[in-house]
């Protein structure tokens, strides 16, 4: 049957996926400085290791701190141009949504150099904050294209409803359409924070001498002696973006079930 | 007769300011940090660096030593072609899959299937990219595990720091951005159609040639541009895997921004690699114009 043959395809395309990532754990485990098989024994020092490496909890530090910002900023600019194009139509709305969402499509390389060669011709010292206004520009279409599908499933009586009865159209955003919309709102912080922690040629570019937690690992892949470690540490950071993204997917399927609609997917 | 204020007043009101005033946050930022960097990129290509001193002359000089000079035209060539082959890989790889989540599962586990094959893109880009030079290197994964298979004699040795490594570690990191549209556009596949199409006699095959296809070109569309777009400026993959003969352009503009200290021809660069994969993109869309006309 076609079916059978297609379902076997899917199967081997999913270990095609899965491949690189299920060998993280594996060799973060494995008792030996070479990254080959066979497999030499467990071991759980390479994650004792990780606890002395003062460069690398800056560089934690860093990019947790450019993650946030980055996430809030993005978040809010992308509720200001979500709500706009889902519920309003303007003048040269289709140039001006383009623009905001060109990054999606940009090469990150000529996001990364546009704002590297203005920043150093203004002579703005690079760190952590110039790498916040490049994550930001990239974070914004995916916070835009969450929260429009969140203000879109908005039923529009509900807020004019809330006007009728006397409330401002502030007040009615904030008691009406912000509660509604807030699964979308926390869904667009968590992805936000996510692309902005794992992002590595605009930072590599625009951080200076802070580096963020890519750049440090990047860094490190020269040394060979130094890669079980990193393997350890990849393999934290799986598990806790395994954690958030449950997190954003909880918290987007409670939106579809509080505006009522029908399941139709994952958040992309 | 309304007076200025007042019709000010009254455009004030009106949906088109509103949604103006909305929209304006976010799209001064992205005027700010995007076009007018992008517009300053490309002045800078026409100025040229006298050692350590830019030259603010315009000349076209930059642009000349880009296309024309033998390791530039090399690379630019070399990364076209990169991308197009990831772009060809990667979505024949994806229909398949898109087709099955769309036609075969069942609609409430549709949802999952997604989930899981977006799931491993959310962990370390980079460490990503490494495990495949570990996965793909002569002492590695796939090496060993044939020859423990005994399949092959000696360890295969066309699969790392070459071309090919570029574009399966690629093809593997675009996977979910070419499966998804796909996915969606055949979601919205009118399924009567193809009852429509076998009930006048249509076999399996001439119905999906003749019109699942078809309805599923924008899809297909969408996710070559995504894909292919920013592929031609990937800079890890190449310098983890790619090797010598697998470096593309994007490793030789971080070299003449960050190393070389030679911007204005970085510049040139950036752009003359925006060109050639905006020109490609657009003959693309030229030739599955009729495709995109069909409305749902």
């Amino acid at each position: 049957m076609k079916g059978r043959g297609l379902y076997a395809y899917a199967v081997g395309y999913l270990v095609f996926l899965y491949a690189p990532v299920l060998l993280l754990p594996l060799f973060a485990f494995n008792d030996s400085t070479v990254i080959a098989f066979p497999l030499q024994g467990f071991t759980t020092r390479w994650f004792a290791d990780l606890a002395g490496i003062k460069a690398l909890h800056d560089a934690v530090l860093n990019s947790l701190m450019i993650a946030v910002s980055t996430a809030i900023l993005a978040t809010c600019l992308g509720v200001f141009a979500a709500r706009a194009s889902a519920r309003f139509a303007f003048p040269g709305k289709k140039g001006i949504m383009g623009l905001i969402m060109l990054p999606l499509v940009l090469p990150e390389i000529i996001v990364a150099v546009s704002l590297l060669v203005v920043l150093l011709q203004l002579g703005i010292n690079l760190g952590a904050w110039t790498v916040i206004l490049g994550h930001v520009l990239l974070c914004t279409p995916f916070a835009i294209a969450i929260l429009n599908a969140a203000f879109l499933a908005l039923d529009e009586s509900m807020e004019e409803a809330s006007l009728d009865l006397g409330e401002t159209r502030w007040s009615t955003f904030r008691l009406i359409t912000l509660p509604l919309v807030m699964p979308g709102i926390i869904s667009s912080l968590l992805i936000s924070f996510t692309i902005s922690l794992d992002e590595f040629i605009i930072a590599f570019f625009l951080t200076g001498n802070e580096p963020t937690l890519p750049v440090y690992l990047w860094s490190q892949l020269r040394f060979p002696q130094k890669i079980p470690i990193v393997m350890a540490l990849g393999t934290i950071m799986l598990v806790l973006s395994l954690l958030l993204l449950s997190l954003a997917e909880y918290s987007r399927r409670r939106g579809v079930a509080r505006t009522g609609r029908k399941d139709s997917g994952g958040f992309l | 007769m309304a007076s200025i204020a007042e019709r000010f007043g009254r455009w004030k009101r009106s949906e088109g300011a509103r949604g103006l005033t909305l929209v304006s946050p976010p799209f001064l930022y992205a005027a700010l940090m995007l076009a007018g960097p992008l517009a300053f990129v490309v002045l800078l290509s026409f100025w040229t660096q006298d050692y350590l001193t830019i030259q603010r002359e315009l000349s076209l000089s930059n642009y000349i030593t880009a296309w024309t000079e033998p390791l530039y035209r090399v690379l630019m060539l070399r990364s076209l072609t990169i991308s197009v082959a990831v772009t060809l890989v990667t979505v024949l790889l994806a229909f398949p899959i898109a087709y099955y989540v769309s036609f075969y599962v069942r609609p409430e586990r549709k949802a999952l299937w997604i989930f899981l094959i977006t799931i491993p893109f959310w962990t370390s880009y980079l460490l990503r990219v490494f495990l495949w030079k570990v996965i793909l290197g002569y002492n590695g994964v796939l090496n060993t595990g044939l020859l423990g298979l005994g399949l092959i004699d000696e360890p295969l040795t066309f699969i790392l720091y070459n071309a090919n490594a570029v574009v399966i570690t690629l093809a593997h990191a675009w996977a979910p951005f070419a499966i998804l549209p796909i996915f969606v556009s055949l979601e919205k596949i009118d399924r009567s159609l193809l009852e429509a199409g076998r009930d006048l006699g249509e076999g399996y095959l001439a119905t999906f040639w003749r019109v699942t296809l078809p309805l599923a070109m924008p899809g297909v569309v969408a996710a070559v541009l995504i894909v292919f777009i920013p592929t031609i400026g990937d800079y890890v993959t190449p310098a983890l895997v790619g090797g010598p003969d697998g470096r593309m352009i994007a490793n030789m503009i971080q070299i003449q921004f960050m190393k070389l200290n030679n911007m204005p021809l970085g510049a040139a660069l950036s752009l003359s690699a925006m060109f050639i994969v905006g020109s490609v993109a657009l003959v693309f869309l030229f030739l599955n114009r009729r495709f995109l006309k069909v409305r749902q």
